[in-house]
Order: C-alpha cells, then structure tokens, then sequence
C-alpha cells in the first residue's frame, strides 16, 4: 500500500449525500480483473451531464472530493476506491463514510477524512467560490487545513500508523501465525468444512 | 454485566487482542464469487502465498451469469472472462467451485445456507456486502472488500474493530399482508442508510421469533441498507430444524455438541445495547420504496413525499434528486405509479418461500398487458424444488418468465437489465439511480406485492386484487 502522510491539492465540491457505491462505479465495470482502468468509471452517468462539477474544467486536477454525508453506501466493491485513485483523487472528505467503504479505502492509501457537516458546508463554500482554493489533508497533524479552516480530525492510531507507513496488514498478521495455529487447533469439530482437509 | 448475541460470538472468534490493536478475528467460513475475487488471487500469486484454509472456502458463480442458454457460450466476452478467471483461480488454488450448470451453482447467499455451511456462532465472510444475509443463523457474517478476501484467503483472519450493538425490537404480531420484507423497508426507512453503521443489529422479539429461516434471511440481508455490516438473530428451534440434515450440517454426536453451543447464543438478559430500537409489528403495512435509496421508503397507501416536508437540508435535498430521478410528483399517491417490468429474485428474496409468495398470488392470474415479469430463483436447488412443485407453471401460464438462477436484474450485470426510464417494482436489496440497468427506476417490494403489481400493472398489494380469490400462504 501506498504510505499517506500529507497531501495538498484542489478539491471538487460535491453536493450530495448518499453517494452509493453503483454511483462511484457501475455495475457493468466490475467486471474487469485489474486494479487499474476504473478512471472512466468514476461517477459515469453522472459524468454524462456536461454541468456535473468533474466536468468543469476548472476542476481538472483536482485531488480533493468533499462530499456529503453517507458517501460510498451499499455494495463492498473495493473497485469504487479504485476508482477514485485511478482518476487521481488522494484523499475523500465527508462527515459520514459507510463501513465497508471506509475500512477498503484505508487499505488501499485512500485517505478517507471525517469533518462535522459545518466544516464540510464551509469547504464547499470556499472551494465552490475559489476552484484554484487548495486543501491539506494531514495525517501526522490529524489536520484539514484550507483558507481560513483549520479542523481536526479523527482516525484510530492504528489505521494512522497503518497508512503513515504504508504497511501491508497480511504480512503484519502473518507475525501472528503462532496464535492462529494455536485458534485452529482448539476450534470445535462440529464446526462446518467445505471439503475434508 | 451479560454479553449481547454479537459479542458472545465475535469473543469466541478472538485470535489475538492486544491493546491499541484491532482484534484479529478467526473466520469459519470465506464464500467467493467472481466479481471481488479475481484481483485478491493476483495478490496472492504476487507474493507466492497459498489459501490457507481450503476447507473452510467455497466459490459459486452468480453476479455475471446469465439466466437464459446457459448452455450455450457467454455472449458477453468480458463476462465470460471474468468467470473463466475464477475457475483457473480456483483450479490452481484447490478452491471447491460451483460454476455455472452445477446443481450447487446460485446466489453465494442462497447457496452457503442451503448447504448448511451457514451455522450458528460462525463468523462467515465474502466479498460482497449482503453477506449480512447469513446473520440470520446466529452467525456473525459480512460483507468485506478486494484486500480483505485477500487476507482472509491468506490467513483465514481479519483485523477488525469491534462494532457496538444495536437492538431492533420487533414486539406484536405481524398483520397477515405484512412480509419480512416490509418489515425491514419500514426499519431502514425509521433509522435511515445510516443509522446502522458501526454497529451489529440484532433482530429480536416475538415478531422476529416467528418468522421462518427464509424471512429471517430477508431481514438481515438487508441490515447494509441501514449502513449496518452485520445484523444477527439469536438461533432457536426454527435455526435447528432448517438446518438438521443439510449437507454440510453436524451429524450424530457433533450434532449435539453444535446444538448444546448454539443454545448458548442468546442475548443475556443482562446485556446492554449501545443502541435500542423498538417496532410495534401491528402497525406495519406493505411498504415500498420511492426513492433512490433504501431508506426512503413509505407505507403503499401513502403518496409520495413533498421533500419541503424535509427538515435536514441534506435530506430535502436527496428528496428533490430522487423524485428527479424517479420522475414522480410529491403527493402522487403510490398505488397509481405503474410499472413496465417486475422481478422476482435476488439474495433478498429469491428463496423457495419467496417463489411459494409470488406464486400464490400469480395462481390463475395474468401478467397485466405490456408488464414483463421475470422470475429468477436464488440457486439451481431452489428452481429444482419450485419445479417439483409446480411454481415455474404457475409463473408460466401467468405470462411471467421463468429464468436461470443467479443475481441477474438485482444488479444488472449479466444481460437482465432495465432500459433508460423503465420502472420497475423489484424484490431485490437497491433502488439506486441505475442499479438495474442505466437510467432504469426501481421500486423495492416484497414478492407479494410484486406479484399483485405484475397483475394490476401499477403498485398493489394482494389485498387490491378485485377479484374473490382470496390468495393463500400470505407471509
């Protein structure tokens, strides 16, 4: 995994709530075998709509989304994280992620940064008025910094340390192997199996 | 203090804990599929490691496949692709595979519980967020992304935070119209798409305890459309008899040993929720969605929704986006909004009693002129046992299509997909903007009222049939 530390860069301010996974890639996309080429995906039907804020050209470039709350609900395809790093995006803002969208974004270097609603209006505000405002997303502060907004943010230690370094969690469970041999062995037999081992 | 359902089994999963650090969780049993497999094997070739735990891994083909001529080739190259990376994936790793034409092949959720791999106190994972499913056999089951069925393939463990717990108290019996799915419409519809994330529901009192395995599936299916990964309920007699005899079930002594262990897992009376909610089950009625997200749903007597009447700006705006989308008008009463396609089917909804539903209604009844109605069971046992009771005839002489298993229309990846502005009354999980197909709308409802809409055209319930027939086996 890629190592987060800080990033600066332009955002796109989008104004929804809700953005569920089928948005941020479509169905018909998973059916690729790579990592990479999700880029066109992104947001694709909305993407149709010449007005949709990623098709200003003002905001080619950017790395920033602010989105609105709920962002990345429904389905578990870490294709929808692929998406938003193939198109370039470093880091998502919201004030609420979906679970399982959050737990594939940190595994994957994609920072994804929980703010109060009034701190998510107030960058929206300054970036919808200023395309070219930049954004810091901070992890070893814990800190958004933009124009006039300084805000905290939380993140558990561990996923901190995890993405402060660009860790890989197999080979940090693999040191483990001991207590899980140990688990194994004491398992019930009543327990189901797929196939006799 | 007692422990609730969730934490008694996420305890007896604890590989490791060690302060500051996510607890390392054992997992009994790992469901694949093609979709969020592929990328997860590279990574394992990548760094030369094997499945860990090949006996505690099953594979089936379900979100690409089509539902007609499946013996013929896969039209659809990049389809077909996708499917012939599983099998080479499961062929190199050892992973037991139930492809397409196998009569174990289904919906990954249809088809783990009816094996009787499904079991109380089990941590069950796939890559796929309606694993939630399986929670109701008491197990602790949900739905992870790409890198963590990597993990999971790698170490047969997950590193994960433990959620709190949240407890959806349905007390009072179900008015006799009213289905588990308008039960879990009108849950997600209370506490919204989020109102379940980090947390494990658990689903309890004397409405839940009543209902049958299949209902209960239903309900915890859609735990994620609340924002919840997992939702459980506490195994009982019910769990016990569904599962004696199945495949993979224990037998003889294991049996009881299993039976002793899954008694325990009970919610102590003592326990504490970090979250309580309670439901009156007399006063649900078929509920269907409007919107363009789970959560905003309404009774099918009401109209739709003025999003002025929202107060969360957020909310409002939401509203305005998805009548939008939906092409509806605030107070347009529900029942007048008509449809063009209805479909049966899905992890949600696709199981035997979900068929025996809509077919009760069907039963010497006709798909209205210009509806289409497909029908697609969950697994290629669950069509198999339809057949032998004469469901896909009754589907048939309706004018509906009986089609091939799989999640076909749920998601459309596979050739069932809706046009651009077609409507569709659906039994499946997501009403999103273009789940079903681009541009297609999509109203989510139980097999009954997706029955009764096929045949008046527009959303009914059985209760609006005008004729005498009073159908039977409603719930």
């Amino acid at each position: 995994m890629e190592a987060f530390t800080a990033h600066t860069g332009r955002a796109v301010p989008l104004r929804r709530s809700n953005v569920d996974t089928d948005q941020i890639i479509p169905a018909h996309w998973l059916k690729k075998v790579t990592r990479d080429g999700f880029e066109d995906g992104l947001f694709e039907a909305w993407r149709k709509n010449e007005d949709f804020v990623l098709n200003r050209p003002e905001r080619e470039g950017a790395t920033v989304l602010v989105a609105g709350p709920d962002f990345g609900t429904g389905s578990s395809r870490e294709h929808a994280v692929w998406a938003l790093q193939n198109y370039g995006f470093k880091t998502v803002i919201s004030s609420r992620f979906a679970d399982i969208f959050r737990g594939n974004s940190l595994k994957n270097g994609l920072l994804t940064v929980v703010l109060d609603q009034d701190v998510v209006d107030r960058l929206w505000e300054l970036t919808e008025a200023d395309s070219a405002a930049e954004v810091t997303v901070d992890l070893e502060k814990r800190q958004v910094l933009a124009a006039g907004i300084t805000a905290g943010f939380e993140l558990d230690e561990n996923a901190r340390w995890r993405l402060l370094n660009g860790l890989d969690d197999i080979s940090l469970t693999l040191q483990n192997e001991a207590d899980i041999a140990a688990y194994e062995a004491g398992r019930p037999a009543f327990k189901p199996q797929t196939i006799q081992a | 203090m007692g422990r609730t359902l969730a934490e008694k089994v996420w305890d007896d999963h604890v590989v490791r804990r060690a302060e500051g650090e996510p607890d390392l969780l054992f997992i009994d049993l790992h469901l694949l599929h093609e979709v969020t497999s592929p990328q997860a094997f590279d990574g394992l070739r990548q760094a030369g490691r094997p499945v860990r735990r090949l006996d505690l891994t099953i594979a089936t083909e379900d979100h690409n496949t089509p539902t007609l001529d499946i013996d013929k080739p896969i039209a659809d190259p990049v389809s077909r692709a996708q499917l012939e990376t599983l099998r080479k994936n499961c062929a190199d790793f050892g992973v037991r595979l139930h492809p397409l034409g196998d009569v174990e092949q289904g919906v990954v959720h249809v088809v783990g519980p009816q094996l009787g791999l499904t079991q109380p106190g089990t941590t069950v994972v796939c890559g796929d967020s309606h694993t939630s499913t399986h929670g109701a056999f008491g197990a602790l089951a949900f739905g992870i992304g790409t890198s963590q069925v990597e993990h999971v393939l790698a170490t047969q463990t997950l590193p994960l935070a433990r959620p709190r717990t949240m407890a959806i108290t349905v007390e009072g019996e179900l008015p006799d119209t009213v289905t588990a799915k308008d039960l879990i419409l009108a849950v997600i519809a209370r506490i919204g798409t989020g109102g379940g994330q980090g947390y494990i529901l658990e689903y309890r009192g004397s409405a839940i305890e009543k209902l049958s395995m299949e209902a209960r599936m239903t309900i915890c299916n859609m735990s994620i459309e609340a924002g919840a990964r997992a939702g459980m309920i506490a195994p009982d007699r019910t769990t016990f008899d569904y599962l004696r005899g199945r495949d993979h079930a224990p037998r003889g002594e294991d049996w009881d040993a299993a039976v002793a262990y899954w008694e325990t897992l009970r919610t102590d009376d003592d326990a504490v929720f970090d979250a309580e909610v309670l439901i009156d089950a007399t006063e649900l009625a078929p509920f269907v969605t409007w919107g363009t997200n789970p959560g905003q749903g309404a009774p099918l007597s009401a109209c739709v929704p003025d999003p002025a009447s929202y107060e969360d700006a957020s909310e409002r705006h939401a509203a305005e986006k998805a009548l939008e989308y939906m092409g509806l008008t605030a107070g347009q009463p529900l029942r007048e909004i008509s449809v063009d396609t209805v479909f049966v089917g899905s992890c949600t909804n696709g199981r035997i009693e979900d068929l025996r539903n809509a077919a009760s209604v069907m039963e010497g009844r006709k798909v209205a002129d210009g509806v289409r109605m497909l029908v697609v069971p969950g697994s290629v046992r669950v069509a198999l046992q339809a057949v032998e009771e004469g469901l896909d005839k009754v589907f048939t002489a309706a004018g509906a299509e009986w089609r091939h298993a799989g999640c076909s229309m749920c998601l459309g990846m596979n050739p069932d997909q809706l046009a651009p502005g077609e409507r569709s009354a659906s039994t499946s999980n997501r009403n999103f903007e273009g789940r079903q197909g681009k541009g297609g709308r999509t109203h989510l409802v139980s097999p009954q009222v997706a029955a009764a809409t096929a045949v008046l055209g527009h959303l009914a319930s059985p209760a609006d049939l005008s004729d005498t027939r009073t159908p039977a086996g409603v719930r």
